[in-house]
């Protein structure tokens, strides 16, 4: 079997080492003794979704600096499959970059709504969190998540690339996790 | 270069002495008090006087004095690119008394006008299209009034069964709470005696 069943693994990719060596050079024996392999449909389902998350670009302040950043050659999230998309239809994943205001917010659900499932937000920043420095403004919604289900909440103001990279790569552990086809 | 401005601004208020109420230097630069009704005269006059061609309008703010008898004020500020100049015209009105539109005058004055009607309630007669610009549709309100309070009247969130963006009155889970920065430790930190040099020399030099 291709795939690992120990339980304190399941979820997370085998790091380089004898242990994958030995798994790899079992999957490839098997492929040339039978042709294929047998593996379980949902972890494969979720290494596809994790390996390409394309996020919908929705930058609305400066965090989307920040988020520009990680996608660029230093940290270059394109490494993960994680490609910016300019249309909701083609995106699995909103990353809210920025302060939501009460004018952006019907704009933003109707975003939301129009991108397929199965879909994941990342909460991007203080802002976006929980309305952060404009928490107590006339014109600043006190949290994304008033308006749509968030998934992960990247702390800071704004966040490191670093820390965007990070929140990406939990969302990933999370997919993982919760393994689910549908949702 | 003071001396220069102080003549335009005397000249300004011989010329406009029906129109302006005063002309004074602050911070090094001309400020002009007009009087509300003739403000598209004095704008006319100093967009096009030989002495003045403050060709660009830079900005129309509004300032609120709630104490004050009329207590909008109207802050024109003007830039003259060839004489490298710059002027401030104010104006003051109420927010049931509308000032003349500048539109006429300066095109650029059109969403200026929007925004200080906006945020301050403040009325442009003449104006071609006197509607919010930055506040939410529907948005009621003036916010930048000083009886505006920061949080507002209403907050917004999503509504599962409506399937839409409602607005709910406003409840703060936790009141807003001003902080005062003094710092709890006496003295300096360890590591930042440059700041404590800093200071001893800051004030040498205003002794």
């Amino acid at each position: 079997m291709g795939v690992t069943t120990d339980p304190a693994r399941l979820g997370a990719p085998l790091p380089p080492g004898p242990q994958q060596d030995a798994i790899l050079e079992q999957v490839a024996a098997e492929l040339t003794d039978k042709g294929f392999v047998l593996a379980q449909l949902d972890k494969v389902v979720n290494w596809a979704r994790t390996g390409s998350m394309w996020p919908m670009t929705f930058g609305l302040a400066c965090c989307a600096v920040e988020m520009i950043h990680a996608y660029c050659s230093r940290y270059d999230l394109d490494r993960f499959g994680v490609v910016p998309r300019p249309s909701p239809r083609q995106s699995d994943v909103i990353i809210v970059a920025g302060t939501l205001t009460n004018k952006m917010a019907p704009a933003f659900r109707k975003v939301y709504d129009q991108m397929a499932e199965p879909r994941w937000v990342i909460s991007m920043g203080s802002c976006a969190n929980g309305g952060g420095y404009y928490h107590y403004s006339y014109s600043v919604v006190r949290g994304c998540d008033r308006v749509i289900p968030v998934d992960v909440y990247v702390p800071g103001c704004p966040p490191t690339a670093e820390a965007l990279v990070y929140g990406v790569l939990q969302l990933q552990k999370k997919i993982r996790r919760t393994g689910t086809l549908w949702r | 270069m003071d001396l220069a401005l102080r003549d335009l601004g005397d000249f300004i208020a011989d010329t406009l002495h029906k129109e302006v109420t005063g002309t004074e230097i602050r911070l090094d630069e001309l400020m002009v008090e007009a009087k509300r009704d003739s403000i598209v005269r004095v704008l006319t006059f100093l967009r096009d006087d030989a002495n003045c061609k403050f060709r660009q309008m830079v900005d129309i703010c509004g300032v609120d004095y709630p104490e004050d008898a009329e207590r909008f004020e109207v802050v024109y500020n003007l830039l003259s690119l060839s004489h490298n100049r710059r002027v401030r015209v104010k104006v003051r009105t109420t927010a049931e008394v509308p000032v003349p539109s500048a539109t006429g005058v300066y095109s650029a004055a059109n969403w200026f006008e929007r925004e200080v009607w906006d945020l301050y309630g403040v009325m442009f007669s003449g104006h071609p299209d006197l509607r919010r610009i930055m506040t939410d549709y529907g948005f009621e309100g003036h916010p930048l009034r000083k009886d505006f309070p920061l949080t507002g009247y209403v907050e917004l969130r999503y509504d599962d069964e409506q399937k839409r963006v409602v607005y709910e009155p406003v409840s703060l889970p936790q009141e807003f709470r001003s902080y005062d920065f003094l710092s709890p430790w006496e003295g300096v930190l360890p590591g930042d005696e440059k700041a404590l040099e800093a200071d001893a020399k800051g004030e040498g030099e205003g002794a």
